[in-house]
């Protein structure tokens, strides 16, 4: 793959990362909101080079639009306690985990880097609308309606959950 | 630019994602945390189903990760503010609660 592909994988990987690092690394939970906002656009624009057109489409509705603004919301109603002090104590066992992480993580990214397979060349409704659509609601009908009940107990549940006793 | 690099990109970024939940200590950011390690996984999903496009198996499979991102994140936040309600706090190494 290369030409604009190629190009616009490198620009969304680079901007991937460094939203993800700024939304670990950021004291301040807006911003940390707003590096998950900017990973997960770059991560949308990443979708179109893999020709998942509505995943893309799905990924700015569901994330940006959605959990992003779900993240605000709570940040503002929580206020400047959502601010957390400094980071201190157990540091060995804090070192220990990012240690560990960070040698799976090269382990990990240095063996599959090495794996390939061909670009073969996409069927038409590869990825789009339609393709997704069919396969979706022929392979995966009972996943899909499971999921959708999924989602009505999550809301019933964070209802439950998140409403005051004090009534 | 193979798949290869899509794998060791979503290998990276889930290992940004463990790093955040297990050294932060703000129970907002661990849960933002969680919410990158579900996106590396579509990430290798994607890759996979690009590089096998016979089927939309990959990305019937991340459609569904999303959906339960968006009800584990309604879940998730509507118990942090339940705990910040107790606690007044989102310091998760006050939550002692279940402790003793």
């Amino acid at each position: 793959m290369t030409g604009p592909g190629a190009t616009l994988f490198v620009v969304t990987s680079i901007f991937a990362m460094a939203g993800a690092l700024m939304t670990i690394s950021s004291r301040r939970p807006l911003r940390a909101a707003i590096g998950l906002l900017v990973h997960i656009v770059s991560l949308a624009g990443m979708f179109l080079t893999l020709n998942a057109h509505l995943l893309a489409a799905l990924q700015l509705l569901v994330y940006a639009g959605a959990i992003v603004v779900l993240f605000v919301f709570v940040i503002m109603l929580i206020g400047p306690a959502a601010e957390v002090g400094p980071i201190q104590g157990r540091v060995a066992s804090r070192t220990l985990g990012i240690a560990l992480t960070i040698a799976v993580v090269l382990a990990v990214s240095t063996s599959v880097a090495y794996f390939d397979a061909p670009w073969v060349a996409v069927p038409d409704d590869f990825g789009t609308v339609e393709g997704l659509g069919m396969a979706i609601y022929t392979q995966a009908l009972v996943p899909f309606e499971v999921i959708s009940i999924t989602l009505l107990v999550a809301i019933i549940g964070a209802i439950t959950i998140a409403r005051s006793r004090t009534e | 630019m193979g798949i290869g690099t899509y794998l060791a990109l979503a290998s990276v970024l889930f290992g940004i994602g463990a790093a955040g939940f297990l050294a932060r200590r703000n129970m907002l950011i661990q849960l933002m945390s969680i919410e990158l390690m579900l996106n590396s996984v579509n990430v290798v999903l994607l890759a996979f189903n690009r590089a096998y496009p016979d089927n939309h198996d990959g990305q019937v499979f991340a459609f569904f990760v999303i959906a339960v991102a968006a009800a584990e994140a309604a879940v998730g936040l509507a118990i942090l503010i339940a705990y910040y309600r107790i606690k007044k706090t989102l310091d998760t190494d006050d939550a002692t609660l279940l402790k003793y």
